[in-house]
């Protein structure tokens, strides 16, 4: 079979997949202004030729399942099958979002909301937000509800320098001005410069932690005292809690606002790209403002209360992804509390061991120690050899491995970086692996640059032309029959 | 239950790697007024005992349902489910390295260019979260492409997407303005005259309506066409199958909801929005695009693309937030497109409006039933009683049957009126079994 073709450039007219059985005419016909005469141009191709071509696309694609994938910041550790499973039954996958019916639905979503509460340290949650940037959303929202309430009119979101470009595309979302906060040499928030930055017009600083060089901002007290002494709000994105799950909790570093990944801390699988799931925790003051409906427990029931007048409204059609939530209550049921204590300290185990194994072959723009995730930088390469982070992630391609984000944090953060997150359900020869892979590479770079500038070798396609596909863009296959 | 591989041995070799002596000494940067004791959680469960849970939750027999207004019971073929279930599909993330995520970046080609298909439309994203943001971005979008300050929703628009969109605007001073529907409930034609103001930044259309009603399109689009206004159409992709495009009518920007395309109703989640516009505006797009290129070799191959729009380049200048999608969601429309082909795709929509139509004529032919709306219909209706449209469909549900959505939990005036949805896979029988529980009230 020809792999690279696309599904439209497969089968041949008239032949077919699906039929449905024929109408009985209700003798009413569709309004010919209304009606469609030219059927669009969708694939006519067999049941086995589809399969066969979407096989063949999944295998073009490295995935959990099939390779390491240690991309820092996503945490993309195993996805369990018992989820999967839950997630279909029929009941669940069959049960319409305004049925009158929807207790289980209601109990799975109550129940999660406490497993988050007694996780986060937060006062209550809304499941609404369908990904961890639409979570920022909402949050900030809130944020600005409140500060609404109150009669005060701030204009002013801080967000560190290495924070993830979904906070300050957010805050500006919101209608807020965007202030950066420099980082130390040890990664964290320089609270020396959040001091100056803190005015009255600011209504909150956004901050994830571990951050996003994987260190934990030890400071984190004293920056929330000094933040709400300003009269602003700490937002907590959520995307590194897998750090720390069980052995702390947002809530009582002073946090007022989190976002939780579940696609990321409650494994539900990432698909390519979403769905994800971003449910927002709240303290208690900022109750009043989650999106709407809530849901209640009254005595064994559970209801929907569309009755909050101080909401920000909603901004999912319905209550979110629920079928990521039913796989993360799953998750989190089958872990229990001692089990999520020990997925942070393997996964903190797992990072700390390639750090301190791949200190000596690479450099590490952020001293203080990782906690889930680290930050290299193929500075060293890039000054010897001329070799970036690009070729270094290419080039772990041809070993089999999914390369780390790169580039992120950003060049004016720090140079040429790698940010490799293992997770906790990577076994011990994996990790020697990857860091033998690395290791070998940090070799090559010397040996024969070459090698990581033409790579990755064995691919479908190899580097592909990303300058041309902005510059004369192609977004859609036609036909060349009209 | 944990999935963590490590045995007592890993860890102390580990360890000794590391320098340290415990696990809880990588924790030492955690100050210790921060560090808990334990959880306020259970212990943890097997897989055997958490299947049991689910199913002591699920273990209940389901309605027969005529539930629709936005999210819809239709036939999803075995081969979408398997496809999407494949690991390297759904365990895979978004495609940074396209080498390597080629299988998932062809796969949202394909879904763009059936999106094209459907709507009629030049281009379309990667995909939104779902159909009432989509709507949202929409009304963004047009504010950036016109600085205008004031947008026309449909009082029949879906109430909760009309919510979605006044939450996504707070941040900018934009002004709703409300347009009721007329007798026909088709929007009132002559208000939204009345309404288009040269500072209107987008008339927004749903078709069909929440009402089911089908709006003329062409009138619409006469009016907004020759404006700087955009036209905005949010369609159900189902009815697409038979009935024309918004993009025959001049829409700029059409969005809707991918859940009737093969995605399960699972209590209103995950589902996928997608979105199309004109190739002149595709630098004002919101969310990922990917693009067709060749590699070094001269290759064909895909990769994400335009990123300069997006919030990981441009940070606090960009035109969405949004970063994770849903993907997976699009992959099982793009199959289920694939798999039905354009006859299939005839079929269903046929289906809908013939089954929908029958149900429509031997329900209004019971005692005290009339169809509130004289507008045409594709597969759902409103149905206007003697009494509360709660008292009704609570009877019915003691049948085990869901016969419809009570309009009064969203438009105090419909309090008697019932939404009603027949989609292909409502039969004979169930059409039957619905007239004859409602004859027996």
């Amino acid at each position: 079979m020809n792999r690279d073709k696309l599904i439209f450039e497969r089968g041949a007219s008239g032949r077919r997949c699906v039929a449905f059985p024929a109408a009985v005419d209700s003798g009413t016909a569709i309004p010919e202004t209304m009606r469609r005469d030219v059927p669009p141009n969708l694939p006519e191709v067999s049941e086995l030729e589809l399969v066969r071509h979407y096989t063949a696309l999944s295998q073009m694609n490295f995935s959990i399942d099939t390779h390491f994938y240690p991309l820092g910041s996503c945490t993309m550790k195993y996805n369990p099958r018992v989820h999967e499973k839950a997630a279909r039954i029929p009941q669940i996958a069959g049960l319409h979002p305004l049925s009158e019916n929807a207790q289980p639905a209601l109990q799975i979503l109550w129940e999660m909301e406490q497993v988050l509460k007694a996780v986060s340290g937060m006062d209550g949650f809304t499941f609404q937000p369908t990904a961890g940037a639409q979570g920022e959303f909402v949050g900030i929202s809130l944020i600005a509800a409140y500060h609404r309430a109150q009669g005060n009119a701030k204009k002013v979101v801080l967000i560190p320098d290495s924070a993830h470009g979904t906070n300050p595309a957010t805050a500006a979302i919101c209608g807020y001005a965007v202030q950066a906060i420099k980082s130390t040499e040890r990664g964290t928030v320089d609270v020396e410069d959040l001091k100056a930055h803190l005015t009255e017009e600011v209504a909150g600083l956004m901050l994830t932690n571990p951050n996003t060089f994987g260190v934990f901002e030890d400071e984190i007290e004293d920056i929330a005292a000094l933040v709400h002494d300003a009269g602003g709000l700490l937002y907590y994105d959520g995307a590194n809690l897998n750090a720390f799950l069980g052995q702390c909790r947002p809530g009582d570093m002073g946090f007022d606002v989190v976002h939780i990944n579940l696609h990321k801390t409650f494994t539900t699988p990432h698909g390519g790209g979403g769905p994800g799931s971003g449910p927002v925790g709240v303290k208690q003051a900022l109750l009043p403002f989650l999106p709407l409906p809530v849901v209640l427990k009254e005595g064994n029931a559970f209801k929907l209360d569309f009755d909050r007048p101080e909401s920000i409204g909603k901004v999912s059609s319905f209550y979110g992804n629920f079928g990521m939530v039913i796989r993360a209550l799953v998750y989190a049921k089958m872990l229990g509390a001692e089990g999520m204590r020990r997925t942070s300290e393997m996964a903190v185990l797992n990072a700390n061991y390639i750090a301190a194994k791949l200190d000596p072959h690479y450099d590490r723009p952020k001293n203080a120690q990782p906690m889930h995730e680290m930050v290299f930088s193929a500075s060293r390469q890039k000054k010897a050899n001329g070799i970036t982070a690009t070729d270094i992630a290419k080039r772990l391609i041809d070993y089999g491995v999914h390369p780390p984000t790169i580039y992120f944090p950003l060049p004016n953060v720090a140079p040429e970086t790698m940010l490799i997150e293992p997770t906790e359900t990577e076994s011990l020869e994996q990790v020697d692996d990857f860091v033998e892979a690395m290791i070998q590479i940090a070799k090559e770079a010397e040996e024969n640059p070459d090698l990581l500038k033409e790579a990755p070798h064995a691919t479908p396609v190899r580097r592909l032309d990303e300058a041309t596909a902005a510059r004369k863009p192609i977004l859609r296959f036609k036909t060349n029959n009209p | 239950m944990n999935y963590t591989p490590h045995t007592e041995r890993d860890i102390q070799h580990m360890l000794n790697a590391i320098g340290v002596a415990s696990t809880d000494e990588l924790f030492a940067p955690v100050p210790e007024s921060l560090r808990l004791n334990a959880l306020n959680l259970p212990p943890g469960i097997s897989e055997m005992e958490a299947t049991a849970f689910v199913h002591s939750l699920t273990d209940r027999e389901t309605s027969l349902s005529f539930l629709g207004g936005g999210a819809y019971d239709h036939f999803s073929p075995s081969v979408v489910d398997a496809i999407i279930s494949r690991g390297e599909f759904f365990t895979a993330y978004t495609p940074y390295q396209p080498e390597v995520s080629q299988g998932t970046l062809r796969a949202i080609f394909e879904f763009q260019s059936m999106i094209c298909e459907l709507t009629n439309m030049e281009v379309a994203n990667a995909s939104m979260y779902d159909g009432a943001s989509a709507l949202a971005e929409a009304v963004l979008m047009a504010v950036r492409l016109n600085n205008h300050t004031r947008v026309l929703l449909p009082r029949s628009l879906h109430p909760f997407y009309r919510r979605v969109v006044a939450t996504y605007v707070r941040g900018i001073d934009l002004e709703l303005v409300d347009i009721p529907w007329s007798d026909s409930g088709t929007l009132d034609i002559a208000i939204l005259k009345r309404e288009l103001t040269d500072n209107t930044a987008a008339v927004v259309v749903q078709n069909p309506n929440f009402l089911g009603v089908l709006e003329s399109l062409d009138e619409i689009g006469d009016l907004v066409n020759n404006t700087r206004t955009a036209f905005i159409a949010c369609v159900n992709p189902i009815s697409l199958s038979a009935i024309r495009p918004p993009g025959d009518f001049g829409a700029d920007i059409v969005i809707g909801d991918g859940q009737p395309l093969g995605l399960p109703l699972s209590y209103g989640g995950p589902y996928v929005g997608f979105f199309a516009s004109r190739d002149a505006h595709v630098r004002k797009m919101p969310g990922r695009i990917c693009g067709e290129t060749t590699d070094v070799d001269g290759k064909r191959g895909f990769v994400l693309t335009l990123q300069t729009r997006e919030q990981h380049i441009r940070r606090e200048r960009a035109t969405s937030n949004i970063c994770t999608n849903q993907t997976l969601c699009a992959t099982a429309a793009t199959v289920y497109l694939s798999s039905i082909g354009p006859q299939g795709f005839r079929e269903v929509g046929e289906l809908n409006w013939h089954q929908s139509h029958r149900a429509l004529q031997a329900l209004t032919a019971l005692d005290g039933v009339r169809q509130k709306f004289s507008g045409p219909i594709f597969n759902e209706f409103v149905l206007e009683i003697d009494r509360k449209a709660s008292d009704v469909l609570t009877a019915l549900q003691h049948r085990g049957i869901e016969a419809g959505i009570d309009l009064g939990r969203f438009y105090p005036t419909l309090e008697n009126c019932i939404l009603t949805c027949v989609t292909e896979k409502r039969t004979d029988a169930d059409i039957d079994r619905l007239i004859d529980a409602w004859r027996a009230l």
